[in-house]
């Protein structure tokens, strides 16, 4: 049967992204599904903590707002998605509750999209994927934008711009490397190897460009003996080039790319291929301009004087992981980059903090980061963990000491939240009283942990024990971590209690050598990455590390790195579990950004054979240290 | 008597359809107006006598509380032998088009079937009701049960007493203006049928404000 609504519906969808990268065919299958919603003013959608419904939504007229409900049960707009702006699917995908509420700013109509026919439609769509996953590892992990697709679009959208960042002109290659077209193959691929580069253009006598010749080419063309390598490039090359002008945006630049699945657009004089080629711009060009460059993003860190600043800036840095990750760039590098960039958003969200308090500090104090950020090892949006040390004063000037840093730590944690840093749920936070407070209450709480464990105790090292000084006087820090040690001298039970704790997860590798899946109703049949695999290894290299009185590394792969320089004879081992460390955390990252969640989860079942088999690889080195701590800490009776 | 058999027959001579349709009226009406399925539809035809002119298409959405499904509209296009040249400038539906028609009494059938016993709204609602009513009188049937309301009128009603302006009936196209309604694919059926929709859910957000959402208010007697 005839449906002109849908046809209607059809007409205005195919107008934005994501639907204008669809055919028409598969836009009318969703198109026919979609429901139209009235809104009068004020009237709401969703709202936050809502599990997730069916559909979608797409703005046809009015202005929807999405609303942060803040810890004080106030809210703030983060963003009106106005018509032809999509929002709220990102809880769909991930099958998670709403983080934000949506509510009518003005009486509106609005599209509801099915997600069930929207994935059916799009599963086999490479650039809609891709489209979706650059969008979601853009802005995920905050939880104030994690919602406001409106905004993730609009990299895509080169007329609303709202986003200058994403409109700022691309810097493209200005000379670019070309051969005319009489050139063989094989010179063009001496003109490429000369000058590094994986791609050349083929140039008319009056420099217009006619076709493109990239590595895969000639990988796929010559080297399979398609072509002999003495072939005219104008076998070979892709012809005609896509071009653009020269005052082109990132976003055309990306979107031209995504439309036309190229790497590649040629610039030219006029923006057609009938006029003098000026440049190429390459998608890596794109995602450089994109910001997606540490000493960018550290610098914009560094400047940010608003947490709303801090909040973009540090945002950049998902993407520039996602890349890193795609990239295949050494995970050890990848942590540091992004360590060094939580670190410059912390000390910068103090230096902030510190302007607003109404007098400076009544005395030196030392910024802690516990927990993952104190090993540096975080890679996405984890809780905060931390604490502040400030120096002893007198106990009259005590507790109005401990006010300024608690009214100091409530503002940092405040913004750090708001920058994407999740509020620790534990409460292992500096604006905490517990947790803030004097080098000698510190020093007696650490005595008092290590010689007299308990299973609470043993609980809190794992997250104290690895500190790291961020900001203020590190002498505090360092002064903490030697009274540590000259506790631990003292005893070996602790070192017992620490040695049960880190082999408390048994063997990730069951009967049959099957992955030990989860029992539990809600986690049933998943794989514990973090719990089975990756804190067996923390929990096993801090206690080596205090056990062999190593100060000051943190890292577990660095921990694990300088045992074996230690210890010969476990050398082997030792490496094992610093790279399987490294990959572990890899393939819980990845699966993060995946799944848009912290990674922890993963269904054995949805991996490839390949990466069943790494993942297996890893558990090895897993099962091996828990053995060598059994033996060495004399744990059999003491389980 | 002829007439007088025929109305004694009534019952056994009317197809099952038609005594189902019927039969959807013995209930009570939902007293909710939120819970409520409202219909909104509307009829091209080949012009504006009652007895000459015919029903070329019927478009209808449903909503309830405030959401239309798309795929859950009605489009008919029926087969009729009278055709007028003259219209087909308005709802550009050709003699011969292409479109997969019914014949009257397939589209009576299916347009049953769609409004059940729930309240229908249109616009200028009269000549639709009245056009519809002609089609199931041809065919032997009695005339729609359903409540009706007129966007035109109720419109009217939510205007401010000082702005009202009782001689101006107002047009589809003009009350769309008015309440900021999209006007997409006016002259087609269904296109006019989802304006009306959303110009029958306006107005009734701008009676809600001023506590006025009640059938007694809504329904004319």
């Amino acid at each position: 049967m005839k449906n002109s609504i849908a046809e209607r519906v059809l007409d205005y969808l195919i107008k934005y992204p994501p639907f204008n990268l669809l055919n028409n065919q598969d836009l009318f299958e969703i198109s026919k599904e979609v429901s139209i919603i009235y809104l009068e003013k004020g009237d709401t959608l969703f709202e936050k903590g809502d599990a997730a419904k069916s559909d979608f939504y797409m703005v046809r007229n009015g202005g929807v707002k999405l609303l942060h409900t803040t810890a004080e049960n106030t809210q703030e707009i983060v963003n009106i998605s106005d018509a032809g702006d999509v929002f709220g699917i990102r809880p769909l995908i991930a099958k998670e509750n709403y983080k934000l509420s949506a509510t009518a700013n003005e009486e509106s109509i609005v599209y509801a999209i099915p997600i069930s026919t929207f994935t059916s439609v799009t599963k086999n769509n490479a650039s809609i994927n891709k489209f979706l996953i650059t969008a979601f590892a853009t802005n995920a992990y905050d939880p104030y934008t994690a919602e406001e697709n409106g905004k993730i679009f609009i990299d895509y959208l080169p007329n609303s711009a709202q986003d200058i960042v994403n409109f700022q002109t691309a810097n493209y290659t200005k000379k670019p490397i070309t051969c005319l077209l009489d050139s063989t193959i094989k010179d063009a691929a001496i003109k490429m190897r000369d000058h590094r580069i994986g791609c050349i253009i083929v140039i008319d006598d009056h420099d217009k460009p006619v076709g493109i010749i990239t590595n895969s080419d000639i990988k796929n063309k010559i080297a399979t003996g398609l072509f002999p390598i003495e072939t005219l490039v104008t076998n070979i090359m892709v012809s005609p080039v896509i071009t653009s002008k020269r005052d082109l945006t990132v976003a055309e630049g990306q979107l031209q790319m995504i439309k036309h699945h190229i790497g590649h657009l040629c610039i030219t004089k006029d923006g057609t291929v009938n006029s003098k080629l000026v440049g190429v711009l390459t998608h890596h060009d794109v995602l450089a301009t994109l910001g997606n460059n540490p000493s960018v993003i550290l610098k914009e860190i560094k400047r940010a004087n608003r947490t709303k600043k801090l909040r973009s800036a540090r945002l950049k840095a998902n993407s520039l992981l996602k890349n890193y990750l795609e990239q295949n760039i050494p995970v050890g590098h990848i942590v540091k980059v992004i360590a060094q960039i939580n670190d410059a958003v912390t000390v910068r969200a103090i230096e902030i903090a510190l302007k607003k308090m109404p007098t400076n500090p009544p005395v030196k104090f030392s910024w802690i980061a516990l927990g993952s950020q104190g090993r540096k090892e975080q890679m996405l949006f984890t809780d905060q963990d931390n604490a502040i040390i400030f120096e002893d004063v007198a106990s009259d000037k005590y507790e109005e000491t401990q006010t300024y840093f608690l009214e100091l730590a409530k503002l940092v944690t405040k913004s750090l939240n708001k920058v994407g840093f999740e509020y620790c749920e534990a409460d292992m936070m500096a604006s905490n009283p517990k947790w803030c407070i004097s080098i000698s209450q510190w020093k007696n709480q650490f005595e008092d942990w290590i010689l007299h464990p308990d299973e609470k105790a043993i609980l809190l090292s794992s997250i104290f024990f690895d500190f790291s000084p961020v900001y203020g006087e590190d002498t505090l820090a360092e002064e903490l971590t030697n009274a540590i040690y000259k506790a631990l001298e003292q005893t070996s039970i602790f070192f017992k209690f620490l040695g049960r704790d880190a082999i408390k997860n048994p063997s990730p590798l069951g009967f049959f050598k099957q992955f030990a899946v989860e029992k539990s109703q809600e986690q049933k049949d998943l794989f514990n990455i973090k719990n089975r695999t990756i804190m067996p290894l923390v929990d096993a290299a801090r206690l080596l590390t205090l056990q062999n009185n190593i100060k000051g590394i943190n890292n577990t792969a660095d921990r694990f790195e300088q045992l074996a320089l230690l210890d010969p004879n476990s050398k082997a081992l030792y490496h094992s579990c610093s790279y399987a460390f490294k990959a572990l955390s890899k393939f819980k990252t990845k699966q993060g950004i995946l799944h848009n969640d912290s990674g922890k989860f993963i269904d054995i079942e949805s991996l490839t054979k390949e990466e069943q088999l790494k993942l297996r690889r890893c558990l090895k080195p897993v099962h091996e240290i828990q053995e060598v701590i059994k033996i060495r800490f004399d744990l059999k009776n003491f389980i | 008597m002829k007439l007088f058999s025929w109305f004694l027959d009534k019952k056994s001579d009317h197809p099952d359809f038609w005594l189902e349709y019927l039969e959807g009226f013995k209930g009570k009406m939902n007293k909710n107006i939120q819970s409520t399925r409202f219909v909104a539809f509307d009829t091209e035809t080949t012009g504006f006598d009652f007895n000459e002119d015919r029903v070329l298409s019927i478009g209808a959405v449903s909503f309830i509380d405030k959401k239309i499904e798309v795929s859950k509209s009605l489009e008919l296009y029926i087969k009729q032998d009278v055709f007028k040249a003259e219209s087909v400038k308005i709802h550009g539906l050709l003699k011969n088009s292409k479109v997969e028609k019914q014949t009257e009494l397939e589209a009576i059938k299916s347009f049953l079937a769609y409004i059940k016993s729930d309240v229908l709204i249109a616009h200028h609602a009269n000549f639709d009701r009245n056009m519809i009513n002609k089609m199931l009188e041809r065919h032997g049937l009695g005339k729609l049960k359903n409540k009706f309301i007129d966007t035109g009128h109720l419109f009217k009603k939510s205007v401010h007493l000082i702005y009202k302006d009782e001689d101006q009936p107002f047009t589809l196209d003009e009350l769309a203006k008015e309440l900021n309604v999209p006007l997409v694919d006016r002259h087609t059926a269904t296109g006019d049928a989802l304006i009306t929709a959303l110009i029958f859910l306006k107005t009734l957000s701008r009676l809600d404000k001023r506590k006025h959402l009640n059938w007694g208010y809504l329904l004319p007697k």
